[in-house]
């Protein structure tokens, strides 16, 4: 009533994850590496308005929590802290699989401002899945500390996506972060992230390989990440089709024969 | 139809597997992964500048908690210190409870008598539930609320991470995840908790090592038991110094539990959970001033309260029970007796006696209960001393035939016997298996089993 197929099929995705779509609220992620106070920007944010449980079918802890910004309430869901998305644990499974079929209207990336480089390499794997991120810098206290300048426009510039400096212990630059978030959910903020420039032997291999998935997944592939496909088709990544017959196709299996179509 | 997606999907990807080598495969993935770090670099570098040298004081720190020589001793002086903190400073706010609650008992005992209420209801109530209550709360209570902080000060502090970094290598050798040391601190608080913290460990086969050997760590509940009996037989209650001997042997105790999760690590990866130690990057995050007011909340509502609630629930209900089964007979006998009697050869060969062995069994749902147990059914009229006098418990121990080597092998079986209900219950959470949880309660108990006899026997021979 009111939804189309698409949106309701998009919500029996995110029931899957246990999240309650009865709410309707934006469902925003929280990504990032271990330490970073990810957990401390998840409590700021959450406050006491969070519960605990696992992911489905997984002995990883799920931590959800909910936030209110200019008179919306906002769900926001705590990934777990990974350094990588290339689905080598199941924690790492989990954020990837989450970002991939529950798509969040929005991603936060909490990274590391004293570490940046290796924190970047999560920024770049999220953004090459997903378009509206936004770099949440923490730990900047620390960072000055160290005397370590980061340049934030320019950081924005080579990323394509928003960076916000934080640091969260303190509550600073938390307002920013939810506005940001805000202005990308509203859509207010356009984003293109820049993606990931790989070398021409990989770039040859994706560009043989994506007609061939566009023809074989037909009108399936209309909003899957094609290129990013292809790319774990090439590392041999049978994580990615095991979950992608477990949320993606079982899905569309059901909007096929019409068994939604009113809420 | 798109059931023949799938399939023409994973055809593609196996016919794109046949095309690829496996060492093609390897060579794109790295060569993928490669580009992304390359990536990151380059963004990096343009857009991060660094001022003058690091002050590095936490290399500093570092090279010294966790260098080959004083990394150890360090450890373990910190560990002592804890311990001792916790024994000195739970003295005295523990006797002004224990007053406290049986002042209230004795309040308690005159309103029922003024109302007229029946003598067994007295009984289970007041000398059986609410007696093991305030056993519970006073002994438990004080020391919980010194060691839960301190130990989540030093967690926040980020020394827990070093204290991982020194054991990486012995857990490695035998064959564990060096990630086993955090969930080991874990344990210190909760069995459960610690089972549940094995999740940080990726590698399946480690994550059931680091499950099935977390009862080796006295958790809260064990720890008093530990604390207190050696406080009684080790020290010379009241002597100077007697506090510092009794925090040393709570050390060696959780050297020992230490030593037997590696030692039983090393069995089981020999044995039935055979593989390599896979390798991980253990990471020492950068030390941070810990919030001190947000770690006293955090760590006394989250841990203190919740332990406490938990023993308080279990505890109640069992001090009911075991007043009932001292106030009943069989055949004249109480049914504790009866019991104690039974199981007493058995119990006599590992050094302990009927009564202890029972308080154990009893103690399952919580271990909390397994001391106040055993007090109440020494005293087998079904009421327990007060708690805040370590002579009078040391008496009574005494008068039913203790000596030190029975203590000796009452904390060495708390230490390692079977983990409580909810600590096995928990294992079969995470493990998805009755068979492991199972294992994870008869494993220990035939650890603790073999390793009491065998003192009991050695020491009783040598010494008495």
């Amino acid at each position: 009533m009111g939804l189309t197929a698409k949106s309701s099929g998009l919500n029996l995705l995110r029931e899957t994850f246990n999240l309650d779509v009865e709410r309707n609220n934006p469902i925003i992620a929280l990504a990032g590496n271990p330490n970073t106070g990810k957990s401390t920007v998840f409590n700021a944010l959450t406050g006491l308005k969070q519960h605990t449980g696992n992911w489905p079918g997984k002995t990883v802890t799920q931590a959800q929590g909910y936030y209110e910004n200019q008179g919306q309430e906002y769900t926001l869901v705590d990934l777990p802290g990974t350094y990588s998305l290339l689905a080598s644990s199941t924690e790492e499974m989990v954020a990837r699989d989450f970002i991939c079929f529950a798509k969040p209207d929005a991603t936060i990336v909490v990274a590391d401002a004293t570490n940046l480089e290796r924190n970047l390499n999560l920024v770049l794997q999220v953004t090459e899945l997903t378009d509206n991120v936004v770099l949440c810098l923490n730990l900047m206290d620390e960072a000055e500390r160290k005397n370590i300048k980061i340049d934030i426009k320019g950081l924005e510039e080579e990323l394509g996506i928003p960076v916000i400096p934080t640091i969260a212990r303190d509550g600073i630059g938390l307002n920013d972060l939810k506005n940001m978030v805000t202005a990308i959910v509203n859509q207010d903020k356009q984003i293109k992230p820049v993606k990931v420039k790989y070398s021409p032997q990989i770039e040859a291999a994706v560009e043989e390989l994506l007609p061939e998935i566009k023809n074989t997944l037909g009108e399936l592939s209309e909003g899957l990440n094609l290129r990013w496909l292809a790319l774990r088709l090439l590392e041999g990544d049978q994580t990615i089709l095991d979950s992608m017959q477990n949320h993606y196709f079982r899905e569309n299996l059901k909007g096929g024969v019409d068994c939604y179509g009113v809420d | 139809m798109e059931l023949t997606k799938i399939k023409d999907f994973n055809e593609l990807l196996s016919n794109i597997s046949d095309s690829l080598n496996g060492k093609q495969r390897e060579q794109l993935r790295d060569q993928i992964v490669k580009d992304i770090y390359s990536n990151a670099e380059v963004i990096a570098d343009n857009n991060v500048s660094m001022q003058g040298e690091q002050t590095g004081i936490g290399e500093k720190i570092d090279d010294i908690l966790t260098s080959k020589w004083l990394g150890f001793p360090i450890m373990l002086l910190m560990l002592g210190g804890v311990f001792w903190l916790t024994i000195v400073g739970a003295n005295y706010p523990s006797a002004m409870l224990g007053e406290f609650l049986f002042w209230v008992e004795g309040h308690l005992s005159n309103l029922f008598m003024a109302v007229g209420a029946p003598n067994w209801l007295h009984g289970i109530l007041v000398e059986g539930m609410y007696r093991t209550l305030a056993w519970v709360i006073s002994v438990m209570l004080p020391p919980m609320a010194i060691f839960f902080p301190i130990f989540t000060l030093l967690e926040d502090l980020g020394y827990l991470p070093r204290v991982a970094f020194n054991l990486d290598n012995l857990f490695k050798k035998s064959g564990a995840n060096g990630k086993q040391s955090l969930t080991m601190s874990m344990g210190f608080g909760c069995n459960a908790a610690g089972v549940i913290a094995a999740r940080i460990i990726e590698s399946p086969r480690e994550k059931l090592l680091a499950i099935l050997t977390n009862n080796f760590v006295p958790c809260n509940g064990r720890f008093p038991t530990l604390l207190i009996l050696s406080m009684i037989f080790m020290g010379t209650v009241g002597g100077r110094g007697s506090s510092l001997l009794a925090a040393g042997i709570v050390v060696l105790l959780v050297l020992i539990g230490i030593a037997i999760t590696l030692l039983v690590s090393w069995i089981l990866s020999k044995t039935i959970l055979k593989g390599i130690p896979s390798s991980f990057t253990l990471e020492l995050p950068p030390y941070r001033k810990p919030q001190i007011g947000r770690v006293l909340v955090r760590s006394f509502i989250d841990r203190t309260l919740f332990v406490l609630w938990r023993a308080i629930v279990v505890a109640a209900p069992a001090g009911g029970i075991v007043w009932l089964l001292a106030n009943n007979t069989i055949g004249g006998v109480s049914i504790i007796d009866y019991v104690a009697n039974l199981i007493d050869p058995f119990a006599t060969l590992i050094g302990l006696d009927g009564v202890i062995l029972m308080a154990f069994i009893l103690g399952l749902p919580a271990n909390e209960i397994v001391l106040p147990i055993l007090v109440m059914s020494y005293l087998s009229l079904g009421s327990m001393i007060e708690p805040d006098s370590a002579d009078a418990l040391r008496g009574i121990l005494v008068n039913n035939g203790w000596t030190w080597v029975t203590a000796l092998c009452t904390m060495l079986f708390s230490l390692l016997h079977f983990p409580c209900g909810t600590t096995i219950l928990t294992i079969k959470k995470e493990t998805n298996s009755w068979k492991w949880a199972i294992f994870g309660a008869v494993m220990p108990l035939t650890v603790a089993i073999i390793v009491t006899f065998l003192v009991n026997q050695i020491f009783t021979t040598l010494f008495l």
